[in-house]
């Protein structure tokens, strides 16, 4: 194959790569590639999107009249709960680092595979079977507490399928503990030579953080799962006040890895954005030491704020205050970021290429999204906006307009190095556009509905709340056709997209120094990393040199 | 990825194989103080709430079987210690002898350990219907000593007096109890099964001074558990200790 950086209408695939090497169920299921496994991933996390998307779908109707239009209360209830549980844990956590950093990181450090490929396919399984005991709580009685399980709701009075559901959730701990376990030793180790720290993509920088706070919170949260288990099912006292236990105890724990569990879900994203942002505006990323240090800053302060969504609890006022301080402290190093990134695109050579839109649509949202968490975590806003749409509506901005926003686009970005094909770059565009739309007619309502008092979690409301309720569920249909539309021409692309060839951007990261799709050990040798990072000004290996004419990036229909 | 030898094919080096085995142990053993810590924050803060009815819970311990258990974990440490200096140095025989020492003294600890469970059974203290703290002192077991009872009895009168949820809180004690042993011993019977595997490999010669990172690892494992033990002798059995 030639070096070429652009996919001449000539190029062909690569003659073996990880998906032609062998054939048959087995050679999957029984797979140690980081390459299969993130396919494995990609396959089960959209199953549970579509399942908690299913359980979006029936809220958004229910709450297009006052009185709800669709489920009892209870019901109500159970699909709130059934769309957090699926959404926050089996996809939103496990979405960019099982599958798109499990299949990159390897290939963006130079190395065959991550630090322990039989720990990464148990980390696969083990996510498996934890989303077995969850589907079989969601179909055995549903799950009517709130995706937070407090006690002594979940402990003690629900009348769901609560048992299954802490079990299956304190089993896919695991799985993420595996994942970030692999991922913080494979950095550390596996790097090729000349791959030095300050050379690592921004992206692996990212990941880094994330795997930090997956390994130091997802055990607190396993075994704070496993005490509210363990009394329910023998009526034990830990969390329930009849029994001298302290229920806020159980919040304490369980914000201690939930609040860092957002960063898990936004981080990888950010890392996402950082690769796409120089890719499409040709130039070297603008402070790179400093992205990389803020996505640590973020990981490590992450840490220290959880008891604000516990404002309202009665905790010391001191305690309150000094939260409430950390919390603003979050804003700095997200900041830090959303500044250089558009410093990055400052005098740069624009392109609207797909993954650039998706970039562009997280920065704007995320500013959002960060700019109302600074209303919540002021004390006496809080008060007023605590529990209601206002909060869903921020989380949301973060959630989907940030994470969910930064996986899509990254799946665009690197889906000719995993398929080694082309999407239709029109279709792709509109669907962005429909994405962006649809999302913020959803969510952007329920922000005015929150600051009106409307509270979240009621399967009712006030006659004068309607047109509003009636404007998200229009912008919920809009945003359904924004998925749906990139499952599908992502999976036609697969068999009929153009072939991509090694580097259709060009981008400048050593995942695209090796064939689309790689081969099963990633390099035909082991490469030797003699560049800076994102040095879009000085790589005549990709024809990329100060002054010369840019590339333009190579799209599906062309 | 196939293997050469010693060798998995994701690594260039032994050396650099051996380096992320024992990296990624050491961040395991990192999850593993934060997936205790949750327990030991619970423990700690029902203590300073219950003082009364925890410290008559950690008075029904029997410190000499404590104290015994302790003792032969610390030996059990040393022989896993020197397990790993003789793969070190390539003495054959003499792995395979120590690993079977730790793995028998770990066997001991868990035996002690379940000696103890049964007397918490025969005293009524298992966390339920049944839970009783006056139980043991008004229904004598044959071998008790009826001074010592007499103390424990008016101990319990004594605390009722002053907390009347006497019996709620104890719970609190005696759940915490099981549930932070018992998942201590969960990882002494992990352990155990790892010896094991061990062991099988030491008896076909696997382990040398150039590769023994199997007995390193499972060394740093050992010990860890070990040392969480350390903690919940001292939590358990003698805060608050008196007669």
């Amino acid at each position: 194959m030639s070096d070429t950086p652009n996919p001449l209408p000539g190029h062909n695939m690569p003659h073996e790569d990880y998906l032609n090497a062998t054939y048959g169920i087995r050679s999957w299921l029984l797979t140690t590639d980081h390459k299969r496994i993130a396919l494995l991933y990609l396959g089960s996390v959209t199953f549970f999107f579509f399942i908690g998307g299913i359980f979006a779908t029936m809220i958004r109707i229910h709450l297009l009249t006052p009185t709800g239009a669709l489920v009892t209360p209870e019901t109500y209830n159970k699909l709130f709960t059934m769309h957090g549980v699926a959404m926050i844990f089996f996809f939103l956590i496990p979405s960019i680092p099982a599958v798109l950093g499990n299949f990159l990181i390897p290939l963006m450090i130079g190395a065959k595979d991550l630090a322990f490929p039989k720990i990464n396919l148990l980390s696969w399984y083990i996510y498996i079977v934890g989303g077995c005991f969850v589907l079989y709580s969601f179909g055995t009685g549903g799950l009517d507490t709130g995706w937070t399980f407090y006690t002594p709701l979940s402990s003690v009075y629900s009348n769901s399928a609560v048992t299954p559901a802490v079990i299956g959730i304190f089993i896919n701990g695991f799985s993420s503990i595996l994942t970030g376990l692999n991922f913080i030793v494979t950095i550390h180790t596996m790097r090729a030579p000349g791959m030095t720290w300050f050379r690592l993509p921004l992206f692996v920088w990212a990941h880094y953080a994330t795997s930090l706070v997956m390994v130091l919170g997802t055990p607190v949260v396993a075994i704070t799962l496993l005490l509210a288990g363990l009394e329910r099912m023998f009526h034990l006292g830990f969390f329930n006040p009849a029994l001298g236990g302290d229920p806020i105890l159980f919040q304490h724990l369980f914000w201690f890895y939930s609040h860092p569990a957002v960063y898990i879900m936004v981080l990888p994203a950010m890392g996402v954005v950082s690769e796409i942002i120089p890719t499409f505006a040709r130039r070297p990323i603008f402070g790179y030491s400093f992205i990389a240090g803020s996505s640590i800053a973020i990981a490590v302060i992450g840490f220290l704020v959880w008891a604000h969504h516990m404002f309202v609890t009665g905790e010391s006022a001191y305690a309150a205050l000094t939260f409430s301080f950390l919390s603003y402290l979050v804003a700095i190093p997200s900041a830090v970021k959303v500044f250089n990134w558009t410093s990055t695109l400052y005098k740069g050579s624009i392109s609207w290429d797909t993954p650039m839109l998706y970039a562009l649509g997280f920065i704007g949202l995320f500013v959002i999204g960060g700019l109302t968490g600074l209303f919540l975590a002021c004390l006496g806003l809080d008060i007023h906006i605590h529990d209601t749409y206002f909060v869903v509506a921020h989380f949301h901005y973060i959630m989907v307009g940030g994470a969910v926003m930064g996986y899509v686009g990254g799946l665009h970005f690197w889906w000719p190095k995993i398929t080694g094909r082309l999407y239709p770059e029109a279709l792709s565009r509109a669907a962005a556009i429909t994405l962006f739309v649809g999302f913020n007619l959803t969510f952007f309502p329920q922000f005015i509905l929150g600051y009106l008092g409307m509270p979240r979690r009621y399967h009712t409301y006030p006659p004068e709340f309607q047109v509003l309720n009636v404007l998200s569920t229009a912008g919920a249909s809009i945003l359904a056709l924004g998925y749906l539309l990139p499952m599908a021409y992502l999976t036609w692309s697969m068999r009929y997209g153009k072939v991509a060839g090694q580097n259709p951007w060009p981008a400048t990261g050593l995942e695209w120094k090796t064939d689309s799709p790689p081969p099963t050990e990633n390099f035909q040798a082991t490469p030797e990393v003699t560049w800076e990072p994102y040095d879009y000004l000085n790589r005549p290996d990709l024809g990329l040199t100060a002054g010369s004419p840019l590339p333009a990036p190579a799209h599906g229909d062309d | 990825m196939h293997r050469t030898g010693d060798l998995y094919g994701q690594f260039e080096t032994l050396e650099q194989q051996k380096q992320t085995a024992s990296l990624g142990m050491w961040v395991f053993l990192v999850t593993e103080v934060l997936f205790f810590g949750g327990m030991f924050l619970t423990y700690t803060i029902n203590r300073s709430a219950f003082s009364t009815a925890f410290g008559i819970g950690s008075n029904t311990l029997d410190i000499a079987l404590g104290t015994g258990n302790t003792v032969v974990l610390i030996m059990s440490s040393l022989t896993m210690a020197m397990a790993v200096w003789s793969a070190q140095v390539g003495k054959k025989q003499l792995v395979s002898i120590f690993l079977i020492a730790t793995l028998g003294l770990g066997t001991v600890f868990l035996g002690v350990k379940a000696i103890e469970y049964k007397q918490k059974f025969d005293h009524h203290l298992i966390p339920g219907h049944g839970f009783d703290m006056k139980y043991h002192p008004t229904h004598p077991m044959p071998g008790d000593d009826p001074k010592e009872l007499a103390l424990e009895n008016k101990e319990v009168e004594e605390a009722l007096a002053h907390d009347p949820d006497i019996n709620f809180h104890g719970q609190l004690y005696f759940s915490l109890y099981f549930g932070m042993t018992g998942l201590h011993a969960l990882h002494m019977i992990i352990g155990a099964g790892l010896l094991l595997w061990l062991i099988k490999g030491s008896f076909a010669g696997r382990f040398t001074p150039q590769y023994n990172t199997p007995v390193e690892i499972v060394g740093l494992y050992w010990h860890f558990v070990d040392i969480v033990w350390i903690f919940l002798f001292p939590l358990l059995y003698l805060i608050d200790r008196h007669r």
